[in-house]
């Protein structure tokens, strides 16, 4: 057992770190005020681009899409050097992480030609239109209908919950082309522009006050059968390509999200009514089961990183993380609160960890949710790894349109 | 990055599996609580070369890493395998860390080819924890008593915690030499045996210091926390092949949400567990400074996943969990054995806040 990298890890580590602190200089430390959108969309083009130009995007992509034919490792040690940094990457992770792989997987060889490089090179941003009103947990619901009209499919719907679809070029979409067939069966994915008539993308405003996703309305919008992803009726084995690609992206605890050590800091500087909060047992106990939520996720992730290194699968460990991370911090956060008694509730000239922490607790309640909810997660162990049977789906094996009358 | 275990361990953990699954298991520690002799599993165990995992080539023993002992640890948790392997294991660590070459010598070789049974004693039967010792040694003699002392009645050797000239510390007492009582005591386990130990000047031969009784209490916690994964990993895997067979309200039970969450909750505790304990066995092996927090760590993860796993597979099963003749009882039981055996959550919990603290200070 070691924790080393290997040779070859080694030198791709120092020569990505040796240019990270070449050109991510500015980034050392978090912006003393958040960026206006302008201001982010402006600085996320142009460290994709700064990437780009020095072979850092698409790591592991085939060379035959622009990409650098590397391993995940390689991936994952130039993450692992970035995140040292606070570098806006969230308008990019989207589409080079789920929606372009897709693209290339499914798409007709003159599509892949068309979109892949320019998104990889940071000049078109994309975004994932799936949820819906109707459908979130239960994604295979969906209600968005695409309708084949000459060489054209004409889509009717409204997707929810899109990260980025106001700041978005294109979108990968999935609708559904026959209500007469089970609700599995009758998918159909698509690229669609977001600048296309018709399309209309309205930011939400979050219960954290932060606005990340949209509603997008979709009204009488044309698609050329040339931007289809994979067969007719196939939209949801297309749809699991890009699901599997957002399972290896997500999962860990988001980066400067408060921890542990947080935690320690703040309850350094807090007297309770029976003396300092380090000395009481309870919040000791509650520091402990801290550490051992947030450096077991990390743990978890080694094992995970230790399979990909030697070139195997990792095992179902990974399917955890979000699972804990998002939990925890919400647990976390409420106990920091907790010890500040009142001082826990204001905001107006909070200490920056409380403040922090404050700001955790209002994200993890989202966290639970997007990317799968808790519940579905633990469905997924459960059904997954564990084997147990699924649950009851009712409709699975009716045509769609008769579910949704019934 | 290679974080998981050398081909040479998961060798070796393959073997026991397969050995243990075959020779152990729940029925057998049935036939011990009905009275059964274990003695001749114990024989195979030594003849399979097991207690000499850990014991250096010199000493007549296999010389191998500190990773195999923790899968023989795990395995022997998974089987409830009522042999003394682990408190072996544990006191093999003792000698190796902190004795002499003339106590490795007098003692190892024995331990090695199974003429020598040895355990491990903290606690004194009150509320103490392992920081702290009653036992008293002047000169070389010890007074007091020790209980519950895990597999001690067949035992010649035991390695235990008192307190003398230079503080709380270990210390290697012949079983078998005049001062020494060895009677049964009863327990919630009724698989694993218990003594208590009274000492009325029973000779003892100091073993390391008192900075060494720690540094061997993070060991002896590394292979506990391993113990106890094992013995986890067994409760959920019987919660679950019952989830997918029993049948009510028309259906398999593993299909209702109320219940496969719970599979799900066992998993993950599992695998914050795993992770731990498998950070610890690297600090072990690798003598990082990291050792004190990583045991902690596991030794929590690790407990907190086995109560849960052993409580919710009793849930799981309803009425037949909760029958005598349902094992479930073995694994909600030895639950219990694991929390005595080496401190409470809320010793380790302590102990690994306090480690926290002082890398904290010494950053600083």
């Amino acid at each position: 057992m070691d924790f080393n990298d290997t040779p070859e890890d080694a030198v791709y580590r120092a020569k990505a770190s040796a240019w990270l602190a070449a050109n991510a200089g500015e980034y050392r430390n978090p912006p003393a005020i958040p960026y206006s959108r302008e201001e982010f969309v402006r600085r996320s083009r142009a460290w994709q681009k700064a990437k780009h130009a020095a072979g850092y995007t698409g790591i592991t992509w085939p060379m035959a899409m622009g990409g650098q034919g590397l391993s995940p490792m390689h991936s994952i040690v130039f993450s692992q050097e970035q995140s040292r940094y606070h570098v806006p990457t969230s308008l990019f992770d989207i589409g080079l992480g789920m929606c372009l792989p897709t693209v290339f997987t499914h798409g007709q060889p003159d599509v892949v030609a068309r979109y892949v490089a320019p998104a990889l090179a940071g000049d078109e941003v994309w975004c994932q239109l799936f949820s819906e009103p109707a459908a979130g947990s239960d994604l295979a619901g969906i209600r968005t209908k695409a309708v084949k009209d000459g060489d054209d499919w004409v889509i009717d719907g409204q997707k929810v919950w899109t990260t980025n679809a106001h700041l978005s070029d294109y979108g990968i979409i999935v609708t559904r082309t026959d209500p007469s067939a089970p609700k599995h069966k009758g998918l159909t994915m698509f690229i669609v522009d977001m600048h296309g008539p018709g399309v209309e993308a309205r930011p939400l405003k979050q219960m954290s006050g932060g606005s990340d996703f949209n509603e997008v309305f979709f009204t009488g919008v044309r698609v050329s059968d040339s931007h289809r992803l994979g067969a007719v009726g196939d939209g949801w084995k297309v749809a699991l390509t890009t699901l599997m690609h957002e399972r290896l992206a997500v999962g860990g605890k988001p980066s400067h999200a408060p921890g542990y050590a947080t935690l320690m800091a703040l309850a350094a500087t807090i007297d309770t009514d029976t003396g300092p909060a380090m000395a009481q047992r309870d919040v000791r106990q509650r520091i402990a089961a801290s550490y051992i939520a947030d450096e077991g996720i990390k743990l978890t992730q080694m094992r995970a990183l230790s399979a990909l290194a030697k070139g195997q699968v990792p095992g179902p460990e990974q399917s955890i993380s979000k699972v804990v991370v998002a939990k925890t911090m919400q647990d976390m956060a409420a106990f920091a609160m907790d010890l500040n008694e009142a001082g826990g509730f204001v905001t107006t000239g909070a200490d920056p960890d409380l403040a922090r922490l404050q700001g955790s607790y209002m994200a993890s309640a989202g966290l639970r949710i997007a990317g799968g909810t808790d519940e579905i997660l633990r469905n997924i162990i459960a059904e997954r790894v564990l084997g147990l049977p699924g649950d009851l789906r009712p409709d699975k094996d009716l045509p769609f349109n008769a579910s949704v009358a019934a | 990055m290679d974080f998981d275990f050398s081909d040479d361990a998961k060798a070796l953990r393959e073997q026991a599996r397969k050995f243990l699954d075959e020779r152990s298991g729940p029925k057998v520690a049935r036939t011990v609580m009905d009275g059964g002799d274990a003695t001749p599993l114990w024989r195979e165990v030594v003849d399979l070369g097991w207690p000499a995992a850990r014991v250096p080539e010199a000493n007549g023993g296999v010389g191998m890493s500190s990773e195999a002992a923790c899968v023989l640890a795990e395995e022997t948790g998974r089987s409830l395998a009522p042999v003394p392997l682990i408190q072996s294991l544990m006191a093999t660590e003792a000698l190796l860390l902190l004795g002499t070459a003339a106590q490795q010598a007098r003692w190892l070789p024995g331990i090695a080819d199974g003429s020598i049974i040895a355990v491990t004693g903290w606690a004194e039967g009150g509320a103490a924890s392992p920081a702290v010792a009653h036992a008293r040694v002047s000169g070389d003699t010890m007074r007091g008593s020790k209980s519950p002392v895990a597999d001690a009645a067949a035992a010649h050797l035991a390695v235990l915690s008192a307190t003398g000239s230079n503080g709380t510390q270990l210390y290697l007492v012949d079983l078998t030499g005049p001062g020494v009582a060895v009677t049964p005591v009863a327990t919630l386990d009724l698989v694993r045996p218990h003594s208590a130990l009274t000492l009325a000047d029973a000779s003892a031969d100091p073993l390391g210091t008192p900075d060494g009784y720690h540094d061997w209490l993070d060991r002896a916690a590394v292979l506990s926390a391993f113990e106890a994964l094992g013995t986890a990993t067994a409760a959920m895997d019987m919660a679950v092949a019952y989830a997918k067979e029993r049948v009510a309200f028309g259906q398999k039970i593993g299909r209702y949400q109320g219940v496969k969450h719970k599979c799900a909750d066992m998993f993950i505790k599992l695998e914050l567990a795993r992770g731990h304990a498998l950070h610890a066995a690297w600090a072990m092996e690798a003598g990082a400074p990291e050792l004190r927090q990583a045991a902690a760590a596991a030794r929590v993860a690790s407990l907190e996943a086995l109560a849960f796993c052993a409580e919710e597979n009793v849930q799981i099963h309803g009425g037949i969990g909760y029958t005598w003749d349902s094992d479930c009882q073995f694994y909600y039981r030895r639950n219990r054995a694991l929390v005595a055996g080496l401190g409470s959550r809320t010793f380790w919990s302590e102990r690994l806040v306090r480690s926290l603290e002082q890398r904290n200070a010494a950053a600083a």
